[in-house]
């Protein structure tokens, strides 16, 4: 009889039968490896069908509470570019530094309270804190820095309030935003602080060998808009998302998987950010990543805490550039009119690329939408991960198997909403 | 400007079926509190938490628990007791729970002297579905609860 081993985890680890992982081995081989995504957006995709084109921002803001300002900004991309309005400078850097705080405040979140300690030995962050309160209190004065980013300019810290279709409902004006000036230049101070810590831990060979597809501009590290391009060739406009990427139905799964059509598994976030648009960081980025023995393309997952901890210096520097550079628009948003027809806007979240579409009658009702998260994106390559290194360390016990399998899916700090020892394992022998 | 002595943090997802609970209780509560209690709503982020413990002298939690006890069923948790059983709040990949939240204040000496954490089970959590009846009765109950709660406990004096 062959000894068959189920590591599963639940949804909130509490709601029978919504399992958010699922890794079968039968004598030491991978049977199969699934992974169920949090599917909120198929909730907010029918709850748009019927309303106005105006709001999306308000309501795909509720989808997650770490990057709300991804969902808004992806929805008012699209909803512009469907009704042909392109906003000021002033709007488009008020937007750009928005995100910048979502990125501070994500980023500090998973750097060091959800992926550090998987690194140093810990259970949790609760445990790290006991023997390094000053290092946990860095990195909660880092997001809270970019709490205060995103409480000044998007009005409300979870699920920012003021963003709409054509602009803001107000625009702060130069004085308020140097209000943010030290903190963010403290938070600066300890990005690069955060570079050295994580550019010291140990991580394991690892090598990912998908496409990796990002955002870029051409004006910077593409944050709020760009084309989607790859490393190995893809370079196209948001309208064209659809005829290079589908989702897929995968047998013995309710989840959607995205592919790229006639190419297949891709990986978005960090590494695929980096490996694209390194040479558009700021210098002070690009020094601290040099520093760090970073090298563009880094295809180890396990060091995308250190591509985060760079981020986290371009997003302080950034988002001071922009605070130094804003002149307080004469109004806080253009005006918008309904035009029928399908919209689709894309922005780069903490953890990858987001794809919104929505199709609007000529009275600005919205008849479709379709919303792609990063991490249904990248659910091919965590699984593919998954395979492998399960595959590879099938002789673990069971606790060391999960709490590998926990740190193989943290690396792309994904979107699944389930317990902090996320895997229960369950040993089932016929 | 002062920072308010006692707080009531009511967390949650509201999209979340019961998953709301916290938010719900908050929502009652507001305009019902004695003075100098400050009433925080705290959607899906925990430890913004820790922003709100700061500086308080107590503080009251709500939030959705999943035990296995019946829907409706209240729990209390006083921190001073010990740790809380993490496992029973929502937590995820990508955030910390309510159990964490309070552990990593004490961790991080910021626990406010006296902090309650209510906990009210949850049975349904689909997107979308709202508060269940059970859970929808509890609110009421988890509301006199706090309310009880802050009259009873001694108001401090002083700004």
């Amino acid at each position: 009889m062959p000894e068959r081993r189920t590591i599963r985890t639940d949804y909130l680890a509490r709601v029978e039968g919504e399992g958010a992982m699922t890794v079968r081995l039968a004598d030491g081989r991978v049977e199969h490896v699934e992974l169920r995504i949090f599917e909120p957006p198929r909730f907010f995709e029918a709850l748009l069908r019927g309303r106005s084109f105006r709001e999306p921002p308000d309501i795909t803001a509720r989808i997650c509470g770490i990057c709300p300002v991804a969902y808004q900004t992806s929805a008012v991309n699209a909803l512009e570019r469907l009704c042909g309005v392109e906003v000021p400078g002033p709007i488009r850097l008020l937007r750009r530094l928005l995100y910048c705080g979502e990125w501070i405040e994500s980023h500090a979140l998973h750097v060091y309270l959800l992926h550090a300690p998987d690194f140093l030995g810990y259970p949790g962050a609760v445990e790290l804190a006991r023997d390094a309160p000053a290092t946990v209190e860095r990195g909660l004065a880092l997001k809270k820095t970019g709490n205060a980013v995103m409480a000044l300019i998007g009005g409300r810290e979870i699920h920012p309030v003021n963003v709409r279709v054509g602009g803001f409902y107000r625009a702060p004006t130069r004085s308020e935003l140097r209000t943010l000036i030290d903190p963010l230049e403290r938070a600066r101070e300890a990005a690069l602080e955060t570079v050295r810590w994580v550019s010291g831990f140990d991580f394991p060979e690892r090598e990912v060998e998908c496409e990796l597809v990002a955002l870029s501009a051409p004006d910077g590290y593409a944050i709020e808009d760009g084309r989607i391009r790859s490393d190995r060739g893809l370079d196209v406009a948001p309208a064209e998302y659809d005829e290079h990427f589908e989702e897929e139905h995968v047998e013995r799964s309710t989840a959607l998987h995205s592919r790229l059509r006639e190419r297949g598994t891709y990986l978005c976030g960090p590494l695929a950010r980096f490996a694209l648009n390194h040479e558009r960081l700021s210098p002070l980025a690009l020094e601290s990543a040099r520093e760090a023995g970073l090298e563009a393309p880094c295809r180890n997952p396990f060091r995308s805490i250190v591509v985060r901890a760079v981020e986290l210096v371009y997003a302080c520097d950034e988002a001071l550039r922009l605070i130094d550079a804003y002149e307080q628009p004469d109004a806080p948003a253009v005006p918008v009119a309904p035009a029928a027809g399908t919209g689709h806007g894309v922005s780069e979240a903490p953890r990858g690329l987001l794809y919104h579409r929505y199709r609007v009658d000529a009275d600005g009702t919205i008849v479709d939408a379709k919303i792609v998260p990063p991490t249904a994106q990248n659910q091919r390559a965590i699984e593919d991960d998954l395979r492998d290194v399960v595959g590879r360390n099938a002789h673990l016990a069971d606790e060391q198997l999960r709490d590998l399998c926990e740190l193989t899916i943290r690396n792309y700090d994904p979107c699944i909403s389930c317990a902090t020892h996320f895997l229960d394992l369950q040993v089932v022998r016929r | 400007m002062s920072t308010p002595r006692r707080v009531v943090l009511g967390v949650g997802n509201a999209d979340r079926g019961d998953d709301g609970a916290g938010l719900a209780v908050a929502a009652r509560l507001a305009g019902r509190v004695p003075a100098g209690v400050a009433v925080v709503a705290c959607e899906q982020e925990p430890t913004r938490l820790l922003d709100a413990l700061a500086g308080a002298s107590s503080a009251l939690v709500v939030d959705a628990v999943v035990s296995g006890a019946e829907p409706g069923t209240l729990h209390r948790f006083d921190a001073g007791d010990g740790p809380l059983p993490v496992r029973v709040f929502r937590s995820s990949t990508h955030a910390l729970g309510v159990g964490e939240a309070v552990e990593l204040a004490r961790a991080l000496d910021r626990l406010p002297a006296r902090t309650l954490v209510l906990g009210i089970e949850g049975g349904a959590f689909e997107a979308g579905s709202g508060l269940s009846a059970a859970v929808r009765a509890a609110v009421e109950r988890a509301a006199d609860v706090v309310l009880a709660e802050l009259e009873e406990e001694p108001c401090t004096s002083g700004r």
